[in-house]
């Protein structure tokens, strides 16, 4: 918050990737808050909880709103705000735990609804705050302390999941390239329709990943995260499949459905189309009349 | 002559019994008795037995009535199970092409899907039997012509036919009737002219129309048996620019999908049952934590887990006032009867936007599918309450001081963390135990300002007092007259703002030797609830699926009556 409590005793770890997705999304408030000619207070942050929720408190500079609520209902949470003030920004800071672990069953419904809002995903493979259980995304037969035989369930992948679910905008990038984040963010948020923005952000205390997913050129190791190439039409699912499914994490645009029509546009329209009209309690009584 | 008229249609789900009883109601209704309908129904959408009741009267009714004039019984199973609540001089119905009975002095044999055909309208079954129980209880046909008449002329090609089938269809049945020679004895008297504007309202119509009174924005729910008639009425109803209907894909996304409704500024409400206000607990904790103003409609079913998805119990009480884990303590407003439905549903909704947080709409599936007649609420009357909107004077300190603060709107000055983690008075997560102490005396110290809540209080100098909750104050309340009547000494108390009370009806409970509390539950949740705040309460339990008889209850009462002076037993 702007004025900072002193006893507020959350922390991230040092070289957290978190620390990178705050900045892009404070250069992406500013950034669009300034393009747009927008107050910073007409966006909502809605928080999960996890390392990744905690976002919400640590944002630095002009302060939007927030709501830090349950564990992994950040996505019905923005759809009972867009649907009621459509006018907002909805920006969801969620991890791989609470996104697509006990959240996993609002992905759909979101994505077949389209609600307008922004998803930023904070994937680290791991349950940092409880003390690195598996997650999701962890890797299959790796030991955790709830994996002590070694994770017998698959990995889940986060891409395809968005994918198959219809999710209309789907963004892939890393914690450690924050410009390139923050411009994915602000086109995710100007997008019409559910843009999810799943980010690389390693736990350096419990799945430090950072040394895969950047490689090592003189050791022969490939960088497990992989720039997606120039020549890629976001527009094609089939592309954008392949690349889900592929080796490498794919890093860019992935997808992004064209001709979005959002749950609110389809509202209005639905109901310019209807002969239902607004009746006042007044008359839904005299209808009952004896 | 007499002034009641109670009638039940018995067959299974899909013939019509509900229709039959509702249509009766209603024709009654229009020519000026007071009427309340009942039904009980299985689960399922054809076949298993099922009934509907109406009772017509010259006064208003206040119970579905006790005993039976008119049992019509579909087949066999509807008249085995239910001629032993039929009165003593009552008379049968029974559909003569299904099954046969033992030649009976008070029995009527109808071929009323063969007389539907003859009436030229084979869909007309229902209007041969309503036909045959107004010629039994003396009840003029033009009453019935006339409503016909008017429920089937809906400007289409063809009505004319379809209304003149219907009243030949009630002449029939009357005919058929009239060859047995049989009648009820004394026929219904004359209803007594309509006096002020009168509708004809089901108990969850009524909710639905109080909330939107008091100025509701958003309703998002899921369907649950059943509560699903009031997301079927928003959905079909409920329109305008500034306001939003949606079907969640779970209890889950309701609740969560309301908080952010009422975060970002809207009053907002969902309604479910039993099953799903089990699956929002955790959302009504964060609603109390980060004070966010909504409202939940639980319509009562019989539990627990799947229960008895289509009966009435009130035993979601205990859940309603403590929905969440940790402390917390939600206001709970239960409507005892149709009127009061929609005053409450008004209620809900202002306490919601005055003190800042969930408020509990309970009512129950008696309540919710009854059809009544009431006197046209006065919307003028709701005067509609809205949360005091933070102007930016207090900067970011959305949960400043020891009581409700002005609330920031998005959009608006005052940019803050709505936090489900205890929180400082920015919104900021802590976790300082003079902090956690300041945070949870400020949501208790909210309540307060929801204790104007009014009640009844009758014969108040009595030591022994009845005090009903919710839908068992139709037949308290008969029952509170009858022995009043009768000579027993007993005092009424009655309140549908469960949490929290009056203050001053609480004090008078607490001087009262025996406060008797019937209730549809095992436990006995609303007497054990009083008994903690310190009153000496004693439930009458019933855990049937169905609402309590009066003589049921009378009997009751007089046996704690009997015993108040001595020790009571231990519940």
């Amino acid at each position: 918050m702007s004025k900072r409590n002193p006893d507020y005793d959350f922390k991230w770890c040092p070289g957290c990737g978190d620390f990178g997705v705050k900045r892009a999304i404070e250069g992406a408030l500013v950034t669009r808050s300034a393009t747009k000619s927008e107050p910073i207070e007409k966006t909502v942050i809605v928080a999960g909880i996890g390392c990744s929720g905690n976002l919400v408190h640590l944002q630095e500079g002009p302060q939007p709103f927030g709501i830090h609520g349950i564990h992994g209902r950040t996505l019905p949470i923005s759809w009972g705000i867009k649907s009621a003030r459509p006018d907002l920004n909805v920006i969801i800071v969620s991890g791989d735990g609470d996104f697509l672990s006990i959240g996993a069953e609002h992905i759909g419904p979101q994505a077949k609804r389209n609600v307008d809002l922004t998803a930023i995903v904070m994937d680290n493979g791991v349950y940092g705050l409880t003390k690195g259980q598996a997650s999701p995304t962890t890797e299959f037969e790796v030991v955790t302390p709830t994996t002590p035989l070694g994770k017998l369930d698959d990995k889940v992948n986060p891409l395809e999941t968005y994918l198959a679910a219809g999710v209309s905008f789907i963004a892939s990038s890393i914690s450690t390239q924050v410009k390139q984040l923050q411009e994915l963010i602000v086109e995710a948020m100007d997008y019409p329709g559910f843009s999810i923005v799943h980010v690389q952000s390693p736990c350096t205390t419990y799945n430090d990943t950072y040394a895969l997913l950047k490689g090592n050129e003189k050791e022969g190791i490939e960088p497990l995260a992989k720039p997606i190439a120039d020549d890629h039409d976001p527009a094609d699912y089939v592309a954008a499949s392949a690349l889900a499914r592929s080796r490498t994490i794919p890093i860019g645009l992935l997808y992004r459905k064209e001709n979005s029509i959002p749950a609110h546009a389809r509202l209005d329209a639905a109901r310019a189309r209807s002969k239902m009209h607004q009746q006042s309690v007044e008359d839904l009584l005299a209808a009952m009349k004896i | 002559m007499s002034k009641n008229l109670i009638v039940r249609f018995a067959g299974e789900g899909g013939q019509g019994v509900v229709g039959g009883s509702e249509i009766m109601a209603a024709a009654a209704a229009e020519v000026g008795y007071h009427v309340l309908t009942f039904a009980t129904y299985p689960s399922q959408i054809k076949g298993g037995p099922a009934w509907g009741q109406a009772r017509i009267s010259t006064e208003p009714v206040l119970s579905s009535g006790d005993y039976l004039d008119v049992l019509v019984a579909l087949n066999r199973y509807a008249y085995d199970h239910n001629i032993d609540e039929l009165r003593e001089g009552g008379i049968v119905i029974f559909n003569s092409e299904d099954f046969e009975l033992e030649a009976g002095a008070r029995t009527i044999g109808i071929p009323a899907d063969q007389l539907a055909r003859d009436s030229g309208n084979p869909r007309a079954a229902n209007m041969i039997v309503i036909g045959a129980v107004a010629h039994l209880a003396g009840m003029p046909l033009r009453y019935l012509e006339g409503f016909v008449t008017q429920r089937f002329t809906r400007g289409r090609p063809g009505d004319d036919k379809i209304v003149e089938g219907n009243i030949k269809a009630l002449h029939l049945g009357a005919e058929e009737a009239a060859k047995t020679g049989l009648s009820l004895g004394s026929p219904l008297d004359e209803p007594s002219e309509i006096v002020g504007e009168r509708i004809l309202i089901k108990g969850f119509e009524a909710a639905c129309l109080g909330a939107m009174a008091a100025g509701l924005e958003s309703f998002i729910g899921y369907p649950i048996s059943p509560a699903t008639t009031m997301l079927t009425y928003m959905e079909a109803n409920f329109h305008g620019p500034n306001t939003f209907v949606g079907q969640a894909s779970s209890e889950i996304e309701s609740i969560t999908a309301i908080i952010g409704s009422g975060f970002a500024g809207k009053k907002t409400m969902t309604s479910t049952a039993g099953p799903g206000f089990s699956l929002m607990g955790e959302g009504l904790g964060l609603a109390w934590m980060a004070e966010i103003p909504l409202v939940v409609a639980d319509i009562q079913r019989g539990g627990p887990a799947t229960g008895l998805p289509t009966k009435t119990e009130q035993s979601d009480l205990l859940v309603a006032l403590n929905p969440g884990h940790g402390d917390l303590r939600l206001p709970v407003i239960a409507p005892g009867n149709v009127e009061e439905a929609f005053l409450a549903g008004a209620a809900a909704v202002n306490w919601s936007e005055r003190y800042q947080g969930p408020v509990i709409l309970l009512s129950e599936a008696s309540i919710a599918e009854r059809s009544q007649d009431i006197l046209k609420p006065d919307v003028s009357a709701v005067i509609p309450e809205t949360r005091v909107v933070s102007d930016g004077a207090l900067g970011n300190e959305r949960y400043a001081g020891g009581s409700v603060s002005p609330f920031p709107v998005p959009g608006g000055p005052g940019a803050y963390v709505a936090n489900g983690s205890e929180h400082d008075e920015q919104g900021d997560t802590t976790h300082l135990p003079e902090v956690h102490i300041q945070m949870t005396e400020r949501r208790f110290a909210k309540l307060q300002l929801l204790e104007d809540g009014t009640y009844e209080a009758e014969q108040t100098d009595r030591p022994v007092v009845l005090m009903p909750w919710g839908g068992s104050k139709g037949p308290a309340r008969e029952a509170f007259e009858r022995l009043i009547a009768e000579g027993d000494e007993i005092g009424w108390y009655y309140t549908m703002y469960l949490h929290p009370l009056p203050p001053a009806m609480l004090e008078d409970l607490r001087s009262k030797e025996l406060v008797i509390v019937p209730e549809l539950n095992y436990l006995g949740q609303f007497a054990g609830h009083l008994r903690s705040l310190g009153v000496n309460a004693h439930p009458i339990r019933q855990y049937t699926g169905l609402p309590f008889k009066v003589v049921d209850l009378m009997s009751a009462v007089r046996e704690r009556m009997q015993t108040a002076s001595g020790k009571l037993a231990r519940v």
